[in-house]
C-alpha cells in the first residue's frame, strides 16, 4: 500500500526538480518548487513526520516561496539567462559530478542500508507526534530553540537593514565624512523608480 | 514500511539535482531555489534516519533546518534584491566587484 504512494510521489517529486533545472522562466520554476515541497510533504507523512509535513506547507509552500515570488515580481522575470560559460567545460562537468554523487550515494545505500527498515517510530510517536516533538523541543533541545528565535530576529533585522533604500540625507553626510564616493555613479539605483 | 534505501536514493537524487541547479545556472534566484531544494533533501533524509532510529530527534534536527532556511531565504533575498538595485541584473556573473 505504501509503495503505492511513495513511487508516483517519489517521480513526481525527481521530475519536478529536474524541470525546475530547465526553466527559462523564474516563476515556473517557483512554481515547481511548490510542487516539490508538496511531494516531500507527503513522504513526510509516509514517514510518521506529521508535524513536520503540515510545517513543510505552511512554512516552505507558503511563507517562503511567497517571499520568492515577491522577489520575482520585484526584479522582473523577462530577462534572458546568460548562457556563455566562464569556466569551460563548466555544465557538463557540473552534471557528471552531480549524478556521480548520487550513484556513488545511491550505492553506499544499497550496500549498507537496503531492507533494514529499522525500529519505526510507533513507539517513540505513540502519545503522537506532535506531542513526541514538543517534549523533546521544551526539554533536550530547549537551548537551540531559544537559540533559534534570536536567529530569526537577528534575521528580520538583517533583512529590513538590506533592503531599505539609501536616502539622501545619509548620502549626502557621507559625502561629508569621506568625500565624494568614487563610485558613486554606480549606486545609484539604476532603472528603478518604484 | 518503505525501505530506507528507495528514501535515502530520493533524498541523494533531490540533493544532486539541487548541486547541479547551484552550479549550472546563472539567475541568482535560480540558484537560491537550488539551494532550499538541497536543505529539502537533507531534511529528508534526517526524517528517514529518525524513523530508522526509532526516536523523534531526526525530526527536531530536520524542524531546526526549516527554521534556518526561513532565516537564510529572508536574508538571502534582500541581499539578492540590493544587489539588483545597484547591477540592475539578477546574474552571478554581473556580482563580481569583490573578484581578484
Amino acid at each position: 500500500m505504501e509503495k503505492w504512494i511513495f513511487v508516483p510521489t517519489a517521480a513526481a517529486s525527481v521530475l519536478c526538480a529536474a524541470f525546475m533545472l530547465f526553466a527559462r522562466n523564474a516563476v515556473h520554476a517557483a512554481l515547481l518548487l511548490v510542487a516539490n515541497f508538496f511531494t516531500l510533504a507527503v513522504l513526510y507523512v509516509l514517514l510518521d513526520a506529521h508535524f513536520l509535513a503540515a510545517v513543510q506547507i505552511i512554512v516552505y509552500a507558503g511563507a517562503i516561496m511567497v517571499l520568492f515570488l515577491f522577489v520575482i515580481m520585484l526584479i522582473g522575470v523577462d530577462r534572458e539567462e546568460d548562457l556563455s560559460e566562464s569556466i569551460p567545460f563548466q555544465r557538463p562537468l557540473a552534471i557528471a559530478l552531480g549524478f556521480g554523487f548520487a550513484g556513488v550515494m545511491a550505492f553506499v545505500f544499497w550496500t549498507t542500508l537496503r531492507g533494514k527498515p529499522g525500529k519505526g517510530l510507533v513507539a517513540a510517536n505513540a502519545s503522537g507526534n506532535v506531542q513526541g516533538l514538543g517534549r523533546l523541543l521544551f526539554t533536550r533541545y530547549m537551548f537551540p530553540f531559544e537559540v533559534a528565535s534570536v536567529l530569526l530576529i537577528v534575521a528580520a533585522i538583517g533583512a529590513m537593514i538590506l533592503g531599505r533604500r539609501r536616502d539622501e540625507e545619509e548620502e549626502a553626510s557621507e559625502v561629508a565624512l569621506h568625500g565624494p564616493d568614487p563610485v558613486g555613479a554606480d549606486r545609484r539605483e539604476p532603472g528603478i523608480v518604484s | 514500511m518503505i525501505d530506507p534505501f528507495a528514501v535515502l536514493t530520493l533524498a541523494a537524487t533531490l540533493f544532486a539535482i539541487g548541486a547541479v541547479g547551484v552550479l549550472v545556472r546563472r539567475n541568482s534566484i535560480i540558484i537560491f531555489m537550488s539551494v532550499e531544494l538541497m536543505l529539502n533533501a537533507v531534511n529528508l533524509t534526517l526524517v528517514t534516519f529518525a524513523r530508522m532510529k526509532g526516536t523523534l530527534d531526526g525530526q527536531v534536527l530536520a524542524f531546526f533546518v526549516i527554521i534556518v532556511a526561513a532565516a537564510e531565504v529572508v536574508v538571502g533575498l534582500a541581499i539578492i534584491m540590493s544587489l539588483y538595485r545597484r547591477k540592475a541584473s539578477a546574474s552571478v556573473d554581473d556580482a563580481k566587484t569583490m573578484k581578484w
